[in-house]
């Protein structure tokens, strides 16, 4: 061996770890993973599209010169007084029962309903952190009360409540958020309740106890980083929810006030023209199912991605196809879907009869 | 001994819950709101001052809140839920008429979604990864991305429009009773049913073939396998009966929120059940008659959990020994 080889190879030796233990932060894998998911990826592209689309309403009801609110009696409708079809008079996806431009209006209730989801989501994920963090932490009768609390708030049907309410108040934008949010934070908390009772027994929560660190402290500093992946992924499945409940209830006449445009009012205005106006039902019904699809796949793509089994795979030579299904143990999602279930149990007659 | 305390004690739970929710519409009604609002409320948005007067008469609302709430706990203990101001029907009568096209909603609807959602999930489950399995997969995130209305609304238009415009009738909106037509009622029927089965088969097949996979992997399926049983018999008398636990227990939640899930279904088609007929009170703000629904709901989510604690004892022989 020549000394040149030996250098060569010493050098080898000494660059080929330090590009193996190049630093990636948890995040930069999740990161990585999702960009290399192309279903993930194009449910990104959709919605940044839809986002886009929301955020230029007013610039399309410039460009087409159809104000949201504004009727077009003469041009945006027929001879029978019907709404007119996609691209006739100017109007891109045709006019709703009284001539206003569909487009514009899909438009602006596309405003709507992403502040909505975006909104209660958010609010929903705080509340909802908090209480589960609280709950299994503390444990003992805190922890009876908020756990009954929550199964109370799953079992109880939303729609009920929301009739309820809009029958002594007048609905409204502020009810409308207050009702989906008061039903979403339930979920994250039983999710982060479970997590934090098997945290907390942690030796390095032990090690932060030991140094004098208070139960608060512990619960939002050194607990809650440790919760952001799983809330990060249920708070992504619980925009399309949010999306559908808020055009459900605006369908009902119970969520957003016309004349306001919200994909499920404009649906529940359509329903008298179905069997004339299809652009009317399909084109608002397609942009709802669209925008929910994307969260979800989106959701779904996240969840793999923080999913660390998900790795194993891909170094194993295979490309980045959907996992679900390579193994045959629980995924994340049928993990928190079963998760779900057996938090049931704090309900089910086998756990009380073990107890007693 | 066991199974008769555990039943006792379950009834009682349900009427807390009967309680705890009569108590809460009593304050949504009566007590959340400015005085004065009250009977306005509950005498509906056309009411004349007489009927408004009237309405105060009957309630007593110039007495104490908890003499209000006692003559409220009593009438309902007395099956009496008051009367609508628009018909002067009383409420019971009305949800007694409203309820068998409900009632045939819920039913058709629950059983089409169990078939579909349970068969796709332990279809998926033991072909795992195979082409069926991703097909399914897919549909799944589909299904539970479409809220039920839309569901209907793209069924109405794509099926029952395009069928009546080629002049076949057998598909109708609104309702037909069965005892005045079974094809008619069938022909009301069919597409309220795919509606709810669409959207809780999807949720359904992804429970059953997770919580099925997730059996198939224990041991004492290997122990079943070894002793030479049918791979048929491992899967459908061992593995999917203790599968279903999760299953039912979703089952019972779903069914008791379901009455909300119909007030749209019945919206949609225009089947003027229990829960259209709510959705006009409410447009009309006949307050009577939401609060006779909301207690009827309770009531449904109460004996469908009660149901469901019946079936654990059936499926889960560790509830049975205790």
């Amino acid at each position: 061996m020549s000394i040149t080889e030996v250098q060569f190879q010493a050098t080898a030796v000494e660059d080929a770890p330090a590009k193996a233990i190049e630093g990636r932060s948890q995040w930069q894998l999740t990161w990585r993973r999702l960009t290399g998911d192309w279903v993930a990826v194009m449910s990104m592209v959709v919605v940044v599209l839809i986002c886009a689309f929301a955020l230029c309403a007013p610039l399309i009801a410039a460009a087409t010169g159809h104000p949201v609110y504004h009727a077009f009696p003469n041009k945006g409708t027929n001879a029978f007084g019907q709404p007119v079809g996609p691209g006739v008079n100017g109007f891109p996806l045709g006019t709703d029962a009284i001539g206003r431009d569909l487009l514009v209006r899909i438009a602006y209730g596309a405003r709507i309903s992403l502040f909505v989801g975006l909104f209660t989501t958010a609010v929903a994920a705080v509340f909802g952190v908090s209480v589960g963090l609280i709950a299994g932490y503390f444990g003992g009768w805190v922890d009876t009360v908020l756990a009954r609390i929550i199964d109370a708030v799953l079992a109880f049907p939303f729609i009920v409540l929301a009739l309820a309410l809009a029958a002594v108040l007048n609905p409204s934008l502020g009810i409308v958020i207050g009702v989906i949010t008061f039903f979403s934070w339930a979920g994250i908390s039983r999710i982060v309740r479970g997590q934090t009772l098997s945290l907390k027994e942690k030796e390095y929560i032990e090690a932060a106890r030991s140094l004098g660190a208070g139960p608060w402290r512990i619960m939002f500093i050194d607990i809650m980083p440790n919760l952001l992946g799983p809330v990060l992924v249920l708070a992504t499945l619980y925009i399309p929810t949010a999306v559908s409940f808020e055009a459900t209830l605006s369908f009902l006449g119970i969520g957003i006030p016309p004349p306001a445009p919200s994909w499920g009012n404009i649906l529940a205005e359509a329903q008298d023209h179905y069997q004339t106006a299809w652009w009317y039902v399909v084109f608002p019904a397609a942009v709802l199912l669209i925008t929910t699809l994307a969260f979800n796949l989106l959701g779904d793509g996240v969840r793999d991605a923080m999913d660390p089994r998900t790795e194993r795979i891909l170094a194993g030579g295979k490309t980045a196809t959907r996992r679900r299904g390579k193994h045959r143990g629980l995924s994340l999602d049928e993990a928190i879907l079963v998760g779900e279930q057996a938090d049931l149990s704090v309900d089910h007659p086998i756990s009380r009869t073990e107890e007693g | 001994m066991g199974m008769a305390r555990f039943l006792i004690r379950r009834i009682l739970a349900g009427l807390l819950v009967l309680w705890v929710v009569a108590t809460l519409t009593f304050f949504l009604f009566f007590v959340a709101v400015p005085e004065g609002v009250v009977a306005r409320n509950l005498a509906g948005r056309a009411a004349t001052p007489a009927v408004i007067a009237q309405v105060e008469r009957n309630l007593g609302l110039n007495q104490p809140k908890a003499v209000q709430y006692w003559h409220y706990v009593d009438h309902l203990l007395h099956g009496n839920l008051g009367f609508s101001y628009y018909t002067q029907q009383p409420v019971t009568t009305i949800i007694k008429q409203a309820l068998p096209a409900t009632i045939s909603v819920v039913i058709g609807g629950v059983l089409l979604w169990l078939i579909a959602g349970l068969g796709t999930g332990i279809l998926s489950a033991t072909r795992a990864r195979s082409l069926f399995d991703r097909v399914a997969t897919v549909g799944v995130l589909a299904g539970v991305s479409a809220p039920t209305f839309i569901v209907g609304e793209l069924l109405i238009v794509a099926v029952y429009v395009q069928l009546s415009n080629h002049g076949i009738t057998f598909i109708q909106t609104g309702y037909t009773p069965i005892t005045q037509s079974f094809s008619g009622w069938l022909g009301t029927m069919i597409l309220p049913w795919i509606t709810l089965a669409v959207v809780q088969a999807a949720v359904y097949t992804r429970l059953s073939r997770g919580s099925l996979l997730d059996t198939l992997g224990e041991d004492y399926i290997r122990t079943a396998r070894s002793k030479g049983i049918s791979e048929r018999r491992v899967l459908y008398r061992h593995a999917v009966r203790s599968a279903m636990t999760p299953v039912v227990s979703q089952l019972g939640i779903d069914v008791g929120a379901l009455l909300g899930g119909v007030i749209v279904v019945e919206q949609v088609f225009g089947l003027q059940g229990v829960g259209q007929q709510t959705v006009t009170a409410i447009s009309q703000g006949d307050g009577q008659l939401v609060i006779g629904f909301v207690i009827l709901a309770a009531l449904f989510v109460v004996v469908a959990n009660l149901i469901v604690d019946l079936s654990y004892a059936l499926l889960d022989p560790r509830v049975r020994v205790n």
